[in-house]
């Protein structure tokens, strides 16, 4: 394996693990969707962090992408509670109008800001040996490395932090609530986290795409298993056997690296479905 | 002037404005159904999932001619359909996760064929790539007429099936049972919500291409509770955004279409959202605001006529700071709701002491005797205990109408007491 193939399968393994991780709980709580609306609605601050800040660098990014992520927990939040609005709409018309802005933002500064509608829909994986960073000589490598390895270890230490809450909140919510525990604050703080991960890895894998890395994985665990820890580990399992398989494939294919990720998550996941399936039919 | 004319009839705006209206009506029209069915979010996975197919119909026949490509949208769209169903029903997976997973899934499928395309021979996949944004402002005389014609054809069918289908959405079993061939509408109508997707995608591509199914019908239904003039409502707002946003991005050079007629439709939705009267959310709060202030007013009022009543004289003049000895409410800021009753002529003032007028005299009685009224309901009809009945009658005292107080008043055949045995006041 060339170093460079080690460097674009590690920074997959790494997104698509924390991904894996935060997946499951999406999956459990029934909000996928939510997930997908998320990664769509943070599009618009994005690129307003963009023409404000003039580059790409990482933290306004995530200001400008938190912020739009927020806004469309809200908008959902408003047109649901408060205009009545049934939830599927209002997670279909929230997104898609917070989309809307964010590609016509982009064709309105076309020139003066480094992105394209392509990048944003796939990412590019491809380019992540090309973007080095060096630490006083101590480490050099590509900045994406640092980032996805960075990102990994938060939501690693987020999930073991609150693991109790979001275990609670994922199962039985009353309960929870009974308990006298805060379930908006372990709401917003999870929404929060989805938001970050959706955003440093909106370079990677493009925006539609990590809602695969999101959900498929999760999905194919929890098919699989029957308790909450498990279920976390196999996903992870997962997403980077898929981060592995999906580079392999579009070597193979000379296509998106990261189209070819989820095309291998969904062959787990189909693999999986057919077997229990035929099962279920012996049984 | 004449600039202006020549922009006006320029024929290319005409061929796109036209096919983005016949695009977007017919999603309007589709997109109600699945609104009501609670299916918005379907609709934006059978988007997504309409990609590989497109990229495996121009692999397959090696041109990009619009038939094959709908062909392969149509097939792939249906597929996505039934794998989203067959997941939900057969494994443990939730509707929404089978909706996500199906939606990406497919979607990255149809990714990498792209991109294998692109890699294969350069130039020939142009076309393929402005299915994810829409091509509107790049379509064709011959395309228009393809897609245009599809669009009239949908509209057509859903008129005609229109019965069946009201009745699928509402009420599937008792369908079933007027043996109404509920299997084969249902596919028909899974059909038409696959091409309407395929031919929205042309207008607006594949990602906006939920708010073309969703916005119209959220917007509409503020308005009316009838299917039919939903959906009238409905095809007219996505009409006019269509040719809005046409316009808009013809004017202003490199817009793209396909945002400028969401942004449109999400405008007109929210505002219907906030505005509509009677159903929107200020007309609502406007209501809940005025109901509030009625529950304070009567209140107050009930405050100093059980003042008046302790004391024997119901026309003395008293002070805020009396009331303490009978008010049993929450503290709050009564000086608004003492000058509404004055300015609505319930009490007159003279200085800082208050005196009933002759119709807040009435209206207080009105509210005791409503309050008295439904304890004596209740402990007489309910066999409540006394000391229950105070909370909800405390709650009634403002809801009950005219009608309701006649059939208590027969029914409990005039009471001149209630259960704590205070006098039930009748007009003077």
């Amino acid at each position: 394996m060339s170093i460079e193939a080690f460097y674009i399968i590690l920074t997959g393994a790494l997104v698509a693990a924390s991904s894996a991780l935060l997946g499951s709980f999406l999956v459990l709580r029934r909000m996928a969707m939510l997930g997908d609306a998320i990664s769509h609605a943070v599009l618009p601050g994005i690129v307003i962090a963009f023409l404000i800040s003039g580059h790409r660098e990482s933290l306004s990014l995530l200001i400008g992408a938190a912020a739009s992520g927020l806004l469309a927990t809200f908008l959902i939040e408003l047109l649901h509670r408060k205009a009545r609005l049934q939830e599927d709409a209002s997670i279909g018309i929230s997104f898609t109008w917070l989309f809307a802005i964010g590609v016509l933002l982009i064709s309105a500064y076309t020139g003066q800001v480094d992105l394209d509608q392509e990048c944003v829909l796939y990412g590019e994986i491809a380019y992540v040996p090309l973007d080095q960073i060096s630490f006083g000589g101590l480490w050099t490598g590509p900045r994406p490395v640092l980032i996805s390895a960075t990102l990994f270890v938060l939501t690693l230490a987020y999930i073991i932090i609150s693991f109790k809450g979001l275990k609670l909140l994922s199962f039985n919510e009353d309960h929870a609530k009974s308990l006298g525990i805060r379930t908006q604050v372990w709401h917003f703080s999870f929404m929060a986290m989805v938001s970050l991960v959706t955003v440093l890895a909106f370079e990677i894998v493009g925006a539609i795409l990590i809602v695969a890395l999101l959900v498929v994985p999760a999905a194919t665990a929890f098919l699989w298993t029957r308790s909450l820890v498990p279920m976390l580990i196999l996903a992870v399992v997962l997403g980077i056997a898929a981060s592995a398989g999906g580079y392999y494939l579009a070597l193979g294919l000379n296509g998106s690296i990261a189209g070819a990720m989820v095309s291998v998550a969904g062959i787990f996941l189909a693999i999986t479905v057919l077997l229990k399936v035929l099962v279920q039919k012996k049984a | 002037m004449q600039q202006a004319s020549s922009w006006i009839l320029d024929s290319s705006l005409i061929l796109v404005a036209a096919g983005t209206f016949l695009l977007a009506v017919s999603a309007a029209v589709v997109g109600s159904f699945t609104f009501l069915q609670k299916r918005s979010l379907v609709g934006d996975a059978v988007a997504h999932s309409i990609l590989p197919g497109v990229a495996a119909a121009f692999l397959f026949s090696g041109i990009k001619d619009p038939w094959w490509l709908m062909l392969g949208a149509l097939i792939s769209g249906w597929l996505s359909l039934s794998l989203m169903d067959f997941l939900s029903r057969k494994t443990k997976l939730s509707q929404d996760t089978a909706i996500a997973t199906v939606l990406s899934v497919f979607f990255g499928i149809g990714i990498l064929l792209l991109t294998y395309i692109q890699h294969l021979e350069s130039g020939h996949q142009s076309g393929l790539d402005q299915f994810l944004f829409g091509q509107a402002a790049a379509m064709k005389s011959r395309e228009l007429w393809i897609y245009g014609g599809l669009a009239l054809v949908l509209i057509l069918c859903t008129l005609i099936f229109f019965k069946e289908f009201k009745l699928l959405s509402f009420n599937p079993d008792f369908a079933q049972t007027l043996g109404l061939p509920v299997r084969g509408l249902r596919i028909l109508m899974n059909s038409l919500m696959v091409l309407a997707i395929a031919l929205g995608i042309q207008a607006v591509g594949v990602v906006l291409m939920a708010a073309l199914l969703i916005t119209p019908s959220a917007a509409a239904r503020n308005f009316t509770d009838r299917l039919k003039a939903m959906i009238v409502i409905a095809a007219l707002i996505a009409g006019f955004s269509a040719l809005l946003g046409s316009a808009i991005s013809f004017s202003a050079k490199g817009m793209p279409t396909g945002p400028w007629i969401v942004m449109c439709l999400s405008i007109l939705a929210l505002l219907s959202l906030f505005l509509a009267p009677k159903k929107g959310m200020l007309a609502r709060m406007l209501l809940q605001k005025r109901h509030q202030q009625k529950i304070n007013d009567e209140n107050l009022l009930k405050a100093f006529y059980h003042y008046g009543e302790r004391h024997a004289n119901l026309a003395q003049w008293i002070q805020l700071k009396d009331l303490e000895e009978v008010r049993d409410f929450a503290e709050e800021d009564q000086s608004k709701v003492l000058k509404r009753l004055i300015h609505k002529g319930h009490l007159l003032r003279k200085g800082e002491a208050f005196q009933f007028s002759r119709a807040g005299l009435d209206e207080a009685r009105r509210v005791v005797r409503l309050h008295r009224l439904w304890e004596m309901y209740l402990s007489q009809r309910l066999r409540l205990k006394s000391d229950h009945i105070h909370p909800n009658a405390e709650t009634m005292e403002h809801i009950i109408s005219p009608e309701i107080e006649a059939q208590l008043l027969e029914e409990l055949d005039y009471p001149d007491k209630d259960p704590h045995q205070s006098p039930i006041p009748y007009r003077s």
